[in-house]
């Protein structure tokens, strides 16, 4: 196994990043309400729910790279896509646009770096203001920020309409009279309409019909040579990931448990959590096939486990995976996982089988 | 030969709706054996979901069957009155939803729920179907199942919401089990789960499985026969691995080339270009002919016939692709 | 995969070569009409025959108290018009110049007919404006503390609490009891025990609405805050706030009769429906009916209308039953 000694080689691939995140932590904090806290008075002892839902995360993504991140619900892959767009402020950690921190810019500079990283949503239907017509949906932020004059809204908007595959004829109508395709596609035009440099997809295909998933991918791919665009792409459907990022963060429960190139994380995946969730991916190929599944729920953000979150679904786990936090770190060139089976030496946590399990944990004692 | 245990025949289901009457579902046929898992695979608005409640007598006004046929275990259910269809549902028949809530109440405990749904069929004791019900939870997968039991719906996550319908879907053992997108909305290693479990359990009990869905992945792993339809029609029909590596109807050929996966790695899909039709405005032709690459002049004017192609193939268009006869006829030839 | 569906990757608008196809270009009908969520609910809003006939009791009215100068046989404020011969007359008599008292007259001899059409006209212009300046004022203040949250939510939300713990007959009372009589004073009373219920229920519909992707999409394309406030949250909180106010006008209109009726409301030189009622309230047992029943049967009637209208759009307006 090649041991690199810094992470730097693969958290900023090349140059400086576009967008980096460093150590970045997101907590929400459901407060006691009035009765909770005089509940307390009398011993109660309710306590603040916190939610983890980004825990110490530490990404870098390179300029015109597709960066995927997967994981299924509770993961905290939409959180960590709000703050990578600055819809959401981290509670803790830096978040740094080409190298300098979002939070400490100044007006003018925070607000470029705000429209440098624009966001395509999940529901095509109700991230467009169902009471605006399409041309102001897209044009009144390009106009609001003096991009361009309030008189060549029309021809920009309809350049725009255009080039995300879309009849300008149309631009008068209200969004409820678009399919979810279209739709979709306006969304697309509205985030480009302030010249991005990232975009940031949640889930942005997930609504769709496959032959219209289908369409708007390719328009993804093709605006990304156009415009050289760079993306970081959420989604839980591997074969989307698969199919349009560079690299993948696989995360579970807040934290990213394995970041590598895509070829390298499906051809062999090294997380036990990554190995299962590629195994149970439904395949076109696959035929008639038993379906084997992991056991076990995913815990809730809440209360996650102690140690390693995967631990008491994991088919590999020892005794230190209850008690410590695997780190996030190189096993090769540009590819980190966080597995404590990557320390024991001649354990890979990749094909073992059981039998070498069972041996494995004997001579572990 | 035995019977099919499921049998659709020419089932066309209407709406009358406030643009006149649409036909949501238009000629559908097929059968379904004993134990063998059935893959209906469509986009939203292609009348899989309508396919699959017709099969449980639930199109309600302004719906309803217009003509065709469907019979279970060879007993006709089209134009049977409410109360007799209410004795066959959840009996020979039964259907699980992408939201486990449709068919779970949510002020009302699982035990109380299961051991109803098995009493309204079978005169047990309580005893007995309390012990049924516990059985039953416990094959599909829930742990500590007494515990369980007395729960509400609400205290139990998406999946286990899933296996619970399922678990009570499956009580009376029935003939025919339809499952309209169950795993859609769950997460992949609990679909992998679900997916498990269903497929068990159909095998054990020799259940024929419908399994509705837009994910021709799924069906890929899990069903040995596949239906797709379009508009209402079902445009093609065959074995699951004939149909996805030499399909015959151009649509498709666009659904599989579709759907992203690692042979196409950063190259675009084949794209269907377009939108599907809206039902109240097909054109006179094949439905697919304003969306398909290779569409003549016939397409555009005439409705294809069903034609059945060898292999226990079948599919509705005038310019097929991958003529299996002419395959046939190849393999035989050296 | 490619040996599985040759066709599919042979296929020439596989690639974006061949440009995108255009997915608008399928729906050929009204290339450029925008049809509005507004236009789709008056459709609807017609569908129902008793909003119809609401609507229509609802217009007349408006229309009879708007042209009541013109129609009404005589100026019931004008005292020299009126003629102390003429007091109680009953329904059908002849009054003043030889015109039939419909209504009959009340004891200083006004007609009732024409009194009840300038009363009208006070009480809808006191049940409407009243109903509007609240909505403004309410709807702001709500939009505001919802979006703002924290604590400029939490000061708004208590004092919303406070004044609608209050029962509004006593606050327009007092209010009034300090302010005097008049009909701007009354439409400040109505004002003051009105904004609170906008002011909870645009809240309502805007905590809702600001967690809807197309507020975040706002905030990613970094609109002033102003602007996603008043042009993206507020337009789409405005369905339940015309339901309620449809509904308050009916509420003020009742309110200041009320208010009138105890002699607190508008002053006697300009009558509204109330306050006819009260005029009539002490003859009512000695036979004169009509000078009280009259004024409240205009009452009954238009509140009514007002609800029927208010019913339907409630149920046009409802997003749990639109699509």
């Amino acid at each position: 196994m090649i041991r690199t000694s810094t992470s730097d080689d693969i958290t900023s691939p090349a140059g400086t990043p576009i967008v980096s995140l460093s150590h970045v932590h997101k907590r929400f904090v459901k407060s006691l309400d009035a009765a909770e806290k005089v509940a307390n008075l009398f011993g109660a002892g309710i306590q603040e729910q916190v939610v983890r839902a980004v825990d110490d995360v530490t990404l870098d993504v390179a300029p015109g790279e597709v960066v995927g991140l997967v994981g299924e619900s509770g993961c905290g892959k939409s959180t960590l896509g709000r703050i990578v767009a600055g819809i959401l402020d981290p509670s803790d950690g830096v978040v740094r646009f080409e190298g300098e921190d979002v939070a400490k810019m100044s007006g003018a500079a925070r607000r470029r770096a705000d429209l440098a990283v624009q966001m395509i949503f999940q529901d095509p239907a109700a991230s467009l203001n169902p009471r605006m017509r399409v041309m102001e949906i897209i044009g009144e932020a390009p106009v609001v920020h003096g991009l361009i004059s309030a008189g060549e809204m029309d021809a920009y908007v309809c350049g725009l309409m255009e080039k995300v595959g879309l009849d300008p004829a149309t631009r008068r109508r209200y969004p409820h009279q678009f399919s979810g395709g279209q739709r979709a596609r306006i969304n697309i035009a509205r985030a480009l309409a302030v010249q991005p440099r990232v975009l940031v997809c949640d889930e942005s295909t997930a609504a769709l019909d496959v032959s219209i998933q289908a369409q708007v991918l390719n328009l993804f791919l093709e605006l990304r040579r156009e415009l050289n665009l760079t993306y970081v792409f959420v989604s839980h459907d591997l074969g989307v990931i698969e199919h349009i990022a560079d690299r993948v963060a696989v995360m579970y429960l807040g934290r990213i448990v394995e970041l590598a190139r895509t070829d390298e994380i499906f051809e062999a995946p090294n997380h036990p959590y990554t190995q299962a969730l590629l195994e149970e991916v439904p395949r076109l190929e696959a035929r008639k096939r038993a379906f084997t599944a992991l056991t076990g729920e995913i815990p809730s953000p809440l209360r996650p486990p102690p140690g390693c979150h995967f631990h008491p679904r994991c088919p590999h786990a020892f005794a230190r995976c209850s008690v410590d936090r695997p780190a996030l770190k190189p096993i090769a060139a540009a590819r980190l996982s966080a597995c404590h089976l990557n320390d024991e030496p001649g354990a890979r946590p990749g094909r073992t089988l059981p039998a070498e399990r069972v041996a494995l944990e004997a001579a572990q004692g | 030969m035995t019977a099919p245990v499921l049998d659709v025949r020419d089932l066309k289901v209407t709406f009358s709706t406030r643009e006149g009457l649409v036909t949501a579902v238009d000629g559908v046929s097929f059968s379904v054996d004993a134990g063998e898992v059935m893959g209906l695979v469509g986009e939203s608005g292609s009348g899989k979901s309508v396919t699959g409640l017709a099969v449980l007598g639930l199109i309600d006004p302004p719906g309803r069957i217009a003509a065709g046929s469907i019979t279970v275990k060879g007993r006709e259910l089209v134009g049977l009155p409410e109360k007799a269809l209410q004795k066959v549902r959840g009996k020979d028949v039964a259907m699980i939803f992408q939201d486990p809530m449709t068919t779970l109440n949510p002020v009302l405990r699982i035990d109380t729920q299961m051991i109803e749904a098995i009493r309204a069929h079978e005169a047990v004791s309580e005893k007995a179907a309390r012990e049924r019900a516990r059985d039953a939870l416990a094959k599909v997968g829930i742990p500590s199942p007494d515990e369980r039991l007395s729960a509400y719906p609400n205290q139990f996550s998406g999946g286990m919401r899933q296996r619970v319908a399922i678990a009570t879907a499956l009580l009376n053992r029935p003939a025919v089990l339809v499952a309209d997108e169950p795993t859609t909305a769950l997460d992949v290693t609990i679909q992998a789960q679900i997916l498990a479990e269903v497929q068990k359990l159909c095998a054990e009990t020799g259940t024929a499985l419908v399994w509705i869905t837009h994910d021709l992945s799924v069906i890929a792993g899990l069903a040995d026969k596949v239906a797709v339809m379009y508009a209402g029609r079902v445009v093609e029909e065959g074995m699951v691995a004939d149909v996805l590596e030499r399909p015959i109807h151009p649509y498709t050929a666009g659904l599989i080339g579709s759907v992203p996966s690692r042979n196409k790695r950063g190259r675009p899909l084949a794209q269907i270009p377009g939108m599907t039709p809206q039902l109240s405005k097909l054109p006179p032709g094949c439905p697919f002919a304003p969306r398909c690459f290779n569409a003549t002049e016939p397409c555009h004017g005439i409705r294809p016939e069903r034609t059945p192609y060898p292999g226990g193939r079948a599919a509705r268009c005038h310019n097929p692709l991958n003529v299996p006869a002419a395959d046939a006829a190849r393999e035989l030839a050296p | 995969m490619s040996d599985l569906s040759p066709h599919a990757s042979a296929r020439p608008l596989a690639g974006p070569a061949a440009g995108m196809p255009v997915d608008a270009s399928v729906p050929p009908a009204a290339p450029d009409k925008g049809e509005s969520l507004l236009r789709r609910h008056v459709s609807s809003f017609f569908e129902s025959w008793s909003a119809i006939i609401g609507l229509v009791v609802l217009v007349l009215s408006v229309m009879a108290a708007l042209l009541a100068p013109w129609i009404a046989p005589q100026n019931p404020y004008d005292l020299a018009s009126l003629s102390i011969m003429d007091n109680m007359l009953p329904p059908g008599e002849i009054f003043g110049m030889g015109q039939t008292a419909y209504l009959g007259t009340d004891d200083q001899g006004r007609d009732m007919l024409s009194a009840i059409l300038y009363g009208l006209r006070v009480s809808l212009t006191v049940g409407a404006s009243s109903v509007l300046i609240a909505a403004v004022i309410g709807a702001s203040l709500g939009v505001l503390a919802a979006y703002a949250g924290g604590r400029v939510e939490s000061f708004v939300m208590r004092v919303v609490d406070l004044q609608l713990s209050f029962p509004a007959i006593l606050v327009a009372l007092v209010l009034l009891a300090v302010f005097g009589r008049g009909v701007d004073k009354v439409v400040i009373a109505l004002v003051v025990v009105q904004w609170a219920y906008y002011a909870r229920t645009v809240r309502g519909s805007a905590l809702v609405e600001k967690r809807r992707e197309y507020i975040e999409a706002a905030r990613c394309l970094a609109l002033p805050r102003r602007r996603i406030v008043f042009r993206h949250l507020l337009p789409n909180c405005i369905p339940p706030l015309i339901v309620v106010a449809t509904v308050q006008i009916a509420n003020a209109i009742a309110l200041e009769s009320t208010l009138s009726f105890l002699g607190v409301g508008v002053p006697v030189t300009e009558p509204s429906l109330g306050m006819l009622i009260a005029n009539g309230y002490g003859y009512l047992l000695s036979g004169n009916y009509w000078i009280s029943t009259f004024p409240g049967v205009a009452l009954v009637i238009v509140i009514v209308a007002i609800n029927l209208v208010g019913d339907r759009l409630r149920d046009v307006l409802n997003p749990r039953l639109a699509k």
